[in-house]
C-alpha cells in the first residue's frame, strides 16, 4: 500500500517538476537584465518570505500577498497585506523590508552586521528613512501559509476518515480510510507498540499519529511545486523546533521517578558523580540534545532535498548563460533527469523522515518511564 | 543566513496551529479511527474464535454421529440375530407341532383302520358263519348219504376256511 502511495505521488510530481521547469525558464528568459543568479534563486526558493512568489513575467511579478502583522511600541498593532511593500521596493506606514542596499547608507555599522541584523526582516523607519528598530513581527509568512494549507489538508483527510470510521463500524474500510489505515496501523504496531510498550502506547498514539502525518503531509506537499503547496515548511527550523518542543514536553510530562533518578543519580561509580557531577551533566545534556537532534535532522534533510532539486534546475540556466541556449537545452535533459531522480529520492526521504521523527519520539516516550525492565 | 536561526513569528504561529490541530485531531479523528480499528480487530478475532469453536463443535458432532451410527449398527445386528433366532424357533416349533399332529392323525387313522378291520373281520366272520351254514346245508343236503365222504368234505372245508 505504501509503495502504491509512493508511485501515485511520484507520477504526480513528474508532471509537477516539468511544469516548474518551464515556468522558471520563461522567468529567466523574460528578464530584461538576463542575469541569472543561481545562489539567489536557490536561496529565495527555500527561504521564508512575506509574499508567495509564483512567477515573474518581464517586469511584473506574480505573487500572492500575505498578511503582515506587526507590533511596535511606537505605532501599536499594524495589520496590512504584503502587497503594500510592492515586492520589497516600497515602505508602508513606516515599515519596510530591510536589505543591505537600503540600510547601508543610513547606518554606521559594517555591511555584514547590517545584513545579519536587518536583511529580509521588516524594519521600522522614521520619516527620514532611518531605521529606528525592529517591530514584533507575527506576520503570516509563506511558511505559516504553508502550515495552514497542510493543516487544512490534514484535517480534511482525517476528519473524513474518522467520519467513515464511525459510519462503517466493523466493516471493511473503503476509499480514503483504506488508503491511510495501513499507515496508521504501521505507526501503531511498528512504531508505538515496540518503542513504548504494550501497556502505555495508547496514551501517546494521538500525538505520534499527528506528528507523523503532519510531517509526512508537509514533506510531500513541499515537493509539489504548484501554488498552494510547495512551501518549505519542514525545512524551516522554526517549524521543526516546535515539533521537537512538543516531543520534549510530552516526554517530560510523562516521566516517572526512575527517569529522573537515571539523570541525577545514575548507577555509575561514585567518582563520576562527586565532586564533579560528570554523569548527571552528561545525562542532562542528553535530555536537551534529544529534541535538538530531532529538530536538526528533519530540518536539514528537507532543506537539503529542496536545495538540491533547485540547484539542478538552476544548472540549466547556468549552462544556458555559459554555453548559449543550445548548451542550456542540452544540460536541461540531464538536469531534469537528475531533478526527477532527486524528487523521487525526496519522496522516499519524506517518508523516512516522518518515520524517523515519530520513531525517535516514541523511543523517548518509552525511555521516559522505563517500567518494563 | 536566516536558515538556522528560527524565526519567532513562525514559532508562534506553529505553536498555535499545531496545538489546535493536535487537539482537534485527538478529539475528532484519532479517537474514532483508533477505536474503529480496535473494534474491528476485536470483532475479527472474536469471529475467528467462534469459527474455531464452531469447527470444534462440528467435529464433536461428527464424532458423536459416528458413535450413534455404530451403536445403531450394533443394535441392528442384535435385532437381526434375535429375529433369526425367533424364526428358527418358530420353524422348529411348527415342525414339532406338525410332526405331532401328523403322528396324531396317523395314530387316529391307524385306530380307524383297526376299527374298520375289526368290523370287517366281524362282518367276514358273520358271512363265514352264514357261508358255513350254507355250505353245511348244501353238504348236508348233497352228501348225507355217505358218512365217510361227509367227514372228508367237512374236513376239507374246514381246511380251506382257515381263519386268522
Amino acid at each position: 500500500m505504501r509503495s502504491f502511495l509512493l508511485i501515485i505521488f511520484a507520477v504526480f510530481l513528474l508532471g509537477g517538476i516539468s511544469r516548474a521547469g518551464e515556468t522558471t525558464e520563461t522567468n529567466t528568459e523574460g528578464k530584461p537584465s538576463g542575469v541569472f543568479k543561481p545562489g539567489k534563486f536557490v536561496i529565495e526558493h527555500v527561504s521564508d518570505a512575506f509574499e508567495w512568489h509564483i512567477a515573474t513575467f518581464g517586469e511584473t511579478e506574480i505573487s500572492i500577498p500575505l498578511p503582515i502583522i506587526l507590533y511596535s511600541s511606537n505605532k501599536g498593532w499594524n495589520v496590512f497585506m504584503s502587497s503594500r511593500f510592492h515586492h520589497g521596493k516600497d515602505s508602508y506606514n513606516g515599515f519596510r523590508i530591510g536589505s543591505v542596499a537600503k540600510e547601508e547608507s543610513n547606518d554606521q555599522e559594517n555591511s555584514q552586521e547590517v545584513k545579519d541584523k536587518y536583511e529580509g526582516k521588516i524594519v521600522e523607519i522614521n520619516t527620514n528613512g532611518e531605521v529606528v528598530g525592529l517591530p514584533v513581527n507575527l506576520s503570516i509568512t509563506k511558511t505559516v501559509t504553508g502550515i495552514f494549507v497542510s493543516v487544512i489538508v490534514l484535517l480534511l483527510i482525517f476528519l473524513n476518515i474518522a467520519k467513515s470510521a464511525k459510519r462503517n463500524v466493523n466493516q471493511a474500510p473503503a476509499g480514503m480510510q483504506n488508503l491511510f489505515e495501513p499507515v496508521i496501523l504501521f505507526v501503531r504496531d511498528d512504531i508505538a507498540k515496540p518503542a513504548i510498550g504494550e501497556k502505555r502506547f495508547e496514551k501517546f498514539m494521538p500525538f505520534l499519529l499527528s506528528v507523523f502525518f503532519f510531517i509526512l503531509i508537509n514533506n510531500i506537499l513541499g515537493l509539489v511545486p504548484i501554488f498552494p503547496f510547495g512551501a518549505n515548511v519542514t525545512g524551516n527550523i522554526g517549524v521543526t523546533l516546535v515539533l521537537a518542543l512538543f516531543t520534549f514536553f510530552v516526554t517530560t510530562f510523562n516521566t516517572n521517578k526512575h527517569y529522573w533518578k537515571e539523570i541525577y543519580n545514575p548507577d555509575v561509580p561514585w567518582w563520576l558523580k562527586f565532586p564533579i557531577p560528570l554523569m548527571p551533566i552528561v545525562e542532562l545534556t542528553g535530555v536537551i540534545t534529544k529534541p535538538f537532534v530531532l529538530m536538526i535532522r528533519l530540518f536539514a534533510n528537507m532543506l537539503a532535498g529542496h536545495l538540491i532539486v533547485t540547484v539542478f534546475v538552476s544548472l540549466i540556466f547556468i549552462f544556458a548563460v555559459k554555453l548559449g541556449v543550445a548548451g542550456g537545452l542540452g544540460v536541461s535533459v540531464i538536469s531534469v533527469l537528475f531533478s526527477v531522480f532527486m524528487l523521487l529520492l525526496d519522496v522516499l526521504v519524506s517518508f523516512i523522515q516522518a518515520y524517523v521523527f515519530t520513531l525517535l519520539s516514541a523511543l523517548y516516550f518509552g525511555m521516559a518511564s522505563p517500567d518494563h525492565h | 543566513m536566516g536558515f538556522v536561526t528560527p524565526d519567532y513569528g513562525t514559532i508562534f504561529w506553529m505553536l498555535i496551529i499545531f496545538g489546535i490541530v493536535l487537539f482537534i485531531l485527538k478529539k475528532y479523528a484519532w479517537g474514532p479511527i483508533l477505536k474503529a480499528l480496535k473494534d474491528r480487530e476485536l470483532s475479527i478475532s472474536e469471529a475467528l474464535n467462534s469459527a474455531e469453536k464452531a469447527r470444534k463443535e462440528v467435529a464433536g458432532l461428527k464424532a458423536s454421529n459416528d458413535q450413534i451410527i455404530a451403536e445403531a449398527r450394533r443394535e441392528k445386528d442384535i435385532i437381526l440375530k434375535e429375529a433369526r433366532d425367533i424364526k428358527d424357533k418358530i420353524i422348529a416349533e411348527a415342525k414339532n407341532q406338525a410332526n405331532a399332529e401328523g403322528q396324531k392323525s396317523i395314530e387316529y387313522t391307524r385306530q380307524q383302520i383297526n376299527a374298520e378291520k375289526m368290523s370287517a373281520i366281524n362282518d367276514i366272520k358273520i358271512q363265514v358263519a352264514e357261508l358255513s351254514v350254507m355250505i353245511a346245508e348244501k353238504v348236508i343236503r348233497k352228501q348225507l348219504d355217505n358218512p365217510k365222504d361227509q367227514e372228508k368234505l367237512v374236513e376239507d372245508l374246514l381246511k380251506d376256511m382257515k381263519l386268522k
